[in-house]
């Protein structure tokens, strides 16, 4: 996908460390994540209040000591309604690249494995969804699908899966010509062994780090497709959803798209550059 | 002919370089030092690691960033080298210093034509007009010695072939005729035929007045044109003196490591004949064609075959291109011919058409047809460390797990590594360790035969040595016949009974090996030999009767 | 005793190929694979349209909210074919397709190419200035940073990071906020002016710049260490000039190929840039026609896209060819 391409670069944050611990690269966003993960777990960890509790005559209050992120048009609470949406974000974002993934191995081992024939045409139908711009496809699978999580979860994650597909291609048909193939070919062993033990581990483990960022990147489109109108409806406490009530205001309460906004931001930050540290870190280990 | 007295000389006295950041600090260069004068050549002369590069590259101020360079005296003629900033660094490189890289198919812009790189180095210095210098481009492309001028400066490096390359490249460097000349490497990732003609270059321009300094690892490029060598060992210059005189009388052991590593200046230890004189490999007629990218159809391989004898070697040499890869591959059973047969262990191993042989049925002998590769690293499972790699060879020779432990420690012993070896991983181990253990797993299902492909071509000058006598032990301890690929012909001479020259394809002379070197009788094979250092160490390596 | 033999030339075996016949057949090619990528994209939303649960009708007179006589809804079907089963629906339409005509709309009641014709030029217009400062701003931001001072090399590589992270829709909704309804220094939405095209540009150009730079600067570094670029220095080339002579053109090398799929993305995330400013596009046309099932719009629009795809594919693709003409020896 979009990220998950990017070679990881050598940050500054990867060179501050602290005694044995990993870099500050990964260290912040892996505590951004941690604390994600328990919002999303039990929310009231960090907030005593409903997200979905109207009190209209605190409507469009500013951030401040009684509301730390302001309230909405009937007086909801932004910040607690960002710590309840952490719980449908990751939702979506786990969900939509499980569905993803799975396909898109599928579809990669297949043709990555196959003859000429099944390679080309698995690579030729990829390259032809692959045409098609993820929101699109996801557009069309969600109107078709209607609204709620789980259709958002089942049409992000179809919107994704032929740029992912073409990737565990590429690993697929790349670990199937590695130099440790023909010498493992050369000792004698089976060819179901030799994918068993060689090509899908090797061809596999860099999606670890494809995984990772994936989420952050699902978690985004799928807002997107919250903010138009596919996916959970207002009042749901959903970034995405939070994002579409707030445009109509966004002249008069600035916070009620910014927050959900910044979370989204943070979160796909965190997911990438902890991403690109595991990344470092596999790299360290390959030739 | 220029007057010598008028260019100036580089002086260079306790060179010491400092590298690295933080607790990797260290002096890579200590207490170095050497005259480079008009006209003549100094070489310097080591393994991977011995600063040789480093000390050539603060001589132009190139050292790298955070590199400490002191000196006692370090002067160009009378300008004062450890004083300068970097303006005057690049007003004085490619003028007053010129310097070459090696293997021109990287230290070239690939994206650009040669003669732009030319012009570039002129009109970085403000030389001439974009008119003069286009004519100066073309004068220097034939000073050396590329035909067609016009039409190469055009080209870019991946439409030359190596050595019009490497010419090119050397132009660059001599563009604003500097004085002195630097060459790292000049003639390494160099078919040997080429090697001859790029140090015949360096000769001519080292004829015409320029100082060169000629840094490399091979001996034999070094006894060719050097009239001083300084050799390094861990930074440090270990011995340096006139050519003839440190490769003949060479006084600090390390010298004397490096003169008998050249492969070929030790005659091959004397063995007792082999016990059976069973065939354990034999090719017929060979063929294999295939399509260049021009589409234009080719023959690979052109009616080659051999017979392979137990605990005997077979060595085939050629040039990049002549097909020795694609003949083992085939003997390897990893391709099909379109032609001819192989027979292994008496069994048909491979063939074409209605007689090609199926994987599966061959799947069974596998273990017993061992292979090493030039680069061992690329054929291991980057996630395995030794014991795994070594023990993944087990199974396939069918040795049960409660028995691998053991095996796995017979084996490292086998090829002279330590037995904490088997915890480590391949990238934590050095080219010649890696090296040993493609071997040790070649060795793991005690096969008949071993295929080695350029097992040593990438391997420092001392390491080929001790890998090439251990090849030389195990086919002594075990019978192991080798069938053995090179085009280094010294290496080849060290190791093999037999050898095959091959060049298009074809197998153009073949024979016993002492013959075949010391009565070549095809041009090509004469050309081969001819380019064999003939007198490193004094010894005459090439027998008497050569041209 | 040593054999020689003498060598032969071996014969050549396949006839080489004209150079004008082997070009040719390449742009044949591509233009067959163009025209089935378009077929498949058309028949894809074909058929994910008509699985929508949905009454296409209902949407053709009004939504639900609309009450038409029984006489106009059988008018209508007739109109549009509506009564016809799915594989012969189907059939008329690729048919229609084929001979180049893209139908009547059902919720806008005129025929697709005109919808299409009057909404295609803002979007281009957005696009083209998008991928343009995208590109200027990740060029400045790699080229002033990269192996420079170390806390300006951090700076730019966590701006860039930061850009690449933000999301579109956001992104335009903080802008809006800040300079059109804050500052008042552009106008919030409408089509008119330059000055309506700054804040959309910037809310699409921004990330991708964020990612263009990533990509780039990584293949700065990388070939500023290759030693083709010491060689250029051992030539006495100024550090500038090394960099914008020779590592430039090997680092924007990703970059290209990476923007073929960038403009894909740009397209989808037009939709919301469109949306959220209230633009004229096809976006917000591709959003309304996809809401209300309307299925000749939705392929209409659909395959303007992928053939807005494929032409950027082959433009990245000649790009690539021409900054690095290695790969022209090369293709068969």
């Amino acid at each position: 996908m979009t990220l998950s391409d990017v070679l990881p670069g050598r940050a500054i944050a990867s060179r501050i460390r602290i005694g044995r611990l990993p870099p500050a690269g990964a260290v912040i966003p892996g505590l951004f994540l941690v604390l994600l993960i328990l919002a999303a777990i039990e929310p009231r960890l960090f907030t005593a209040a409903n997200p979905l509790a109207i009190a209209p005559r605190e409507a469009f209050q500013p951030p401040g000591p009684a509301h730390l992120f302001g309230t909405d048009q009937s007086g909801r609470d932004i910040f607690t309604r960002v710590i309840y949406g952490a719980r449908q974000s990751l939702l979506l974002g786990v969900g939509a690249i499980t569905v993803s993934m799975s396909l898109a191995i599928t579809l990669g081992v297949i043709g990555g494995l196959g003859g000429r024939i099944t390679q080309r045409a698995v690579g030729w139908t990829l390259d032809v969804l692959f045409s098609f711009p993820t929101l699109i496809l996801a557009l069309l699978f969600a109107s078709h699908l209607g609204n709620g999580i789980g259709p958002l979860i089942i049409a992000t994650g179809i919107g994704n899966v032929p740029g992912y597909a073409r990737m565990v291609l590429g690993q697929v048909v790349s670990a199937r010509h590695a130099g440790y193939v023909e010498a493992a070919r050369a000792l004698g062993h089976s060819p179901a062994r030799i994918i068993r033990r060689h090509i899908l581990p090797n061809a596999m483990r860099p999606l670890i780090v494809t995984v990772t960022m994936g989420i952050g990147q699902a978690i985004v489109w799928s807002s997107a497709l919250s903010f138009l109108g596919l996916g959970a409806k207002p009042p749901a406490a959903e970034w995405g959803t939070m994002l579409s009530m707030g445009r109509d205001f966004v002249q008069r309460a600035w916070w009620m798209t910014f927050f959900p906004g910044l979370f989204i931001v943070l979160t796909t930050l965190s997911t990438t550059m902890f991403g690109r540290y595991l990344q470092r870190r596999l790299e360290g280990r390959l030739p | 002919m220029t007057d010598l007295t008028v260019r100036p000389s580089l002086v260079v006295e306790g060179l010491a370089v400092t590298l690295g950041r933080g607790e990797h600090r260290r002096r890579v260069v200590n207490e170095v030092s050497f005259t480079v004068a008009p006209g003549k050549a100094v070489a310097l002369v080591g393994e991977s690691g011995s600063g040789k590069s480093v000390t050539a590259r603060s001589l132009v101020g190139l050292a790298g960033d955070g590199a400490d360079v002191t000196a006692r005296a370090l002067r160009y003629g009378d300008i004062d080298l450890s004083a300068l900033g970097e303006r005057a660094w690049r007003r004085l490189r490619g003028k007053d210093i010129g310097f070459v890289l090696q293997d021109a198919l990287v230290s070239l812009d690939p994206l650009r034509a040669v003669g732009d790189e030319i012009a570039e180095a002129l009109a970085a210095h403000g030389w001439g007009t974009a008119a003069s210098r286009k004519r100066r481009v073309l004068e220097l492309l034939d000073s050396v010695g590329i035909p067609e001028p016009a039409l190469r400066a055009r080209q870019r490096p991946d439409q030359l072939s190596g050595g019009l390359r490497q010419r090119a490249l050397i132009a660059t460097a001599l563009a604003l005729d500097p004085p002195i000349l630097i060459a790292d490497e000049p003639t390494t990732a160099l078919d040997t035929t080429v090697q001859a003609q790029i140090l015949a270059l360096l000769e001519t321009i080292k004829q015409r007045g320029t100082g060169l300094l000629i840094i490399s690892h091979d001996l034999a490029v070094v006894s060719r044109i050097a009239d001083e060598v300084v050799v390094l060992h861990h930074g440090e210059a270990v011995e340096q003196g006139p050519t003839a005189e440190v490769l003949s009388r060479p006084r600090h052991a390390y010298t004397r490591l490096l003169i008998n590593s050249v492969p070929g200046a030790r005659p091959r230890k004397p063995r007792a004949a082999p016990t059976s004189s069973d065939t354990v490999l034999e090719a017929d007629g060979l063929v294999k064609s295939y399509v260049g990218p021009d589409g234009v159809g080719r023959l690979a391989v052109d009616d080659v075959g051999f017979s392979l004898r137990a605990g005997r070697t077979i060595g085939i040499v050629g040039e990049s291109g002549s097909g020795k890869s694609t003949t083992a591959r085939i003997a390897l059973g990893l391709l099909d011919p379109d032609h001819g047969a192989v027979r292994f262990d008496g069994a048909p191993w491979a063939g074409s058409g209605e007689a090609r042989v199926r994987e599966r049925d061959r799947r069974r002998q596998r273990p017993h047809l061992g292979v090493v590769y030039q680069d061992p690293l690329s054929s291991f499972d980057p996630r395995w460390t030794v014991a795994e790699i070594l023990g993944d060879a087990l199974d396939a020779g069918g040795v049960p797990e409660g028995e691998h432990a053991t095996r796995i420690g017979e084996l490292l012993e086998r090829v002279r590594l330590p037995a904490e070896t088997a915890g480590r991983r391949p990238l934590q181990l050095s080219g010649g360790q890696r090296q040993r253990i493609a071997i040790a797993r070649s060795l793991a299902a005690s096969p008949k035969v071993i295929v080695c492909d350029e097992p040593v071509s990438a391997l420092d000058v001392s390491v080929q040595a001790q890998v090439l006598d251990l090849l030389d032990d195990l086919q002594r301890e075990t019978g192991v016949a080798y069938l053995f690929i090179s085009h280094d012909l010294g290496v080849i001479r060290q190791v093999s009974d037999e050898v095959l020259v091959m060049f298009g394809g074809r197998v153009v002379e073949r024979g016993p090996t002492e013959e075949v070197l010391g009565n070549p009788q095809h041009p090509f094979t004469q050309k081969l030999v001819a380019a064999i250092p003939a007198h490193v160490a004094g010894l005459d390596l090439v027998p008497s009767g050569a041209p | 005793m040593s054999s020689v033999t003498v060598a032969a030339g071996p014969a050549a075996g396949l006839l080489s190929r004209s150079r004008i016949g082997s070009a040719g057949r390449r742009v044949l090619s591509r233009v067959l694979a163009a025209v089935l990528v378009l077929f498949a994209s058309a028949t894809v939303t074909f058929f994910a349209l008509h699985l929508t649960p949905g009454d296409p009708v209902r949407a053709v007179l009004g939504g639900p909210t609309a009450n038409p006589s029984p006489a106009t809804i059988a008018a209508t079907i007739a109109e549009f074919g509506l009564d016809q089963p799915p594989h012969v629906q189907y059939g008329l339409y690729m048919s229609r397709l084929a001979s180049g005509n893209l139908g009547m709309s059902f919720s806008q009641r005129q025929p697709v190419i005109d919808v299409i014709a009057a909404q295609v030029g803002p979007t281009l217009q957005l696009m083209a200035s998008a991928i343009v400062v995208a590109w200027v701003l990740a060029l400045a931001s790699v080229m002033a940073t990269t192996r420079r001072h170390p806390l300006l090399q951090g700076l730019g590589s966590a701006l860039e990071t930061i850009s690449a992270a933000l999301p579109q829709f956001w992104l335009a909704l903080v802008l809006l906020a800040i300079f059109a309804f804050g500052l008042r220094w552009f106008p919030p939405q409408g089509n008119q002016g330059a000055l309506s095209l700054v804040l959309p540009t910037l809310a699409l150009a921004l990330p991708l710049a964020g990612f263009l730079a990533q990509v780039t600067r990584e293949s700065l570094e990388l070939a500023l260490d290759q030693p083709f670029i010491l060689s250029a220095r051992t030539r006495g080339l100024s550090e500038g000039a090394v960099r914008w002579r020779h590592a430039l053109r090997h680092a924007v090398l990703p970059g290209i190929s990476l923007s073929a799929w960038a403009v894909g993305s740009l397209i989808g995330n037009a939709v919301l840039v469109e949306v959220i400013f209230s633009r004229q596009g096809l976006g917000r046309v591709l959003y309304q026609a996809v809401t209300r099932q309307d299925m000749p719009l939705t392929i209409g629009v659909t395959l303007l896209v992928t053939l807005v795809y494929i032409l950027a594919s082959a433009a990245a693709d000649l790009l690539f060819v021409l900054v690095d003409p290695r790969l022209k020896a090369h293709r068969s």
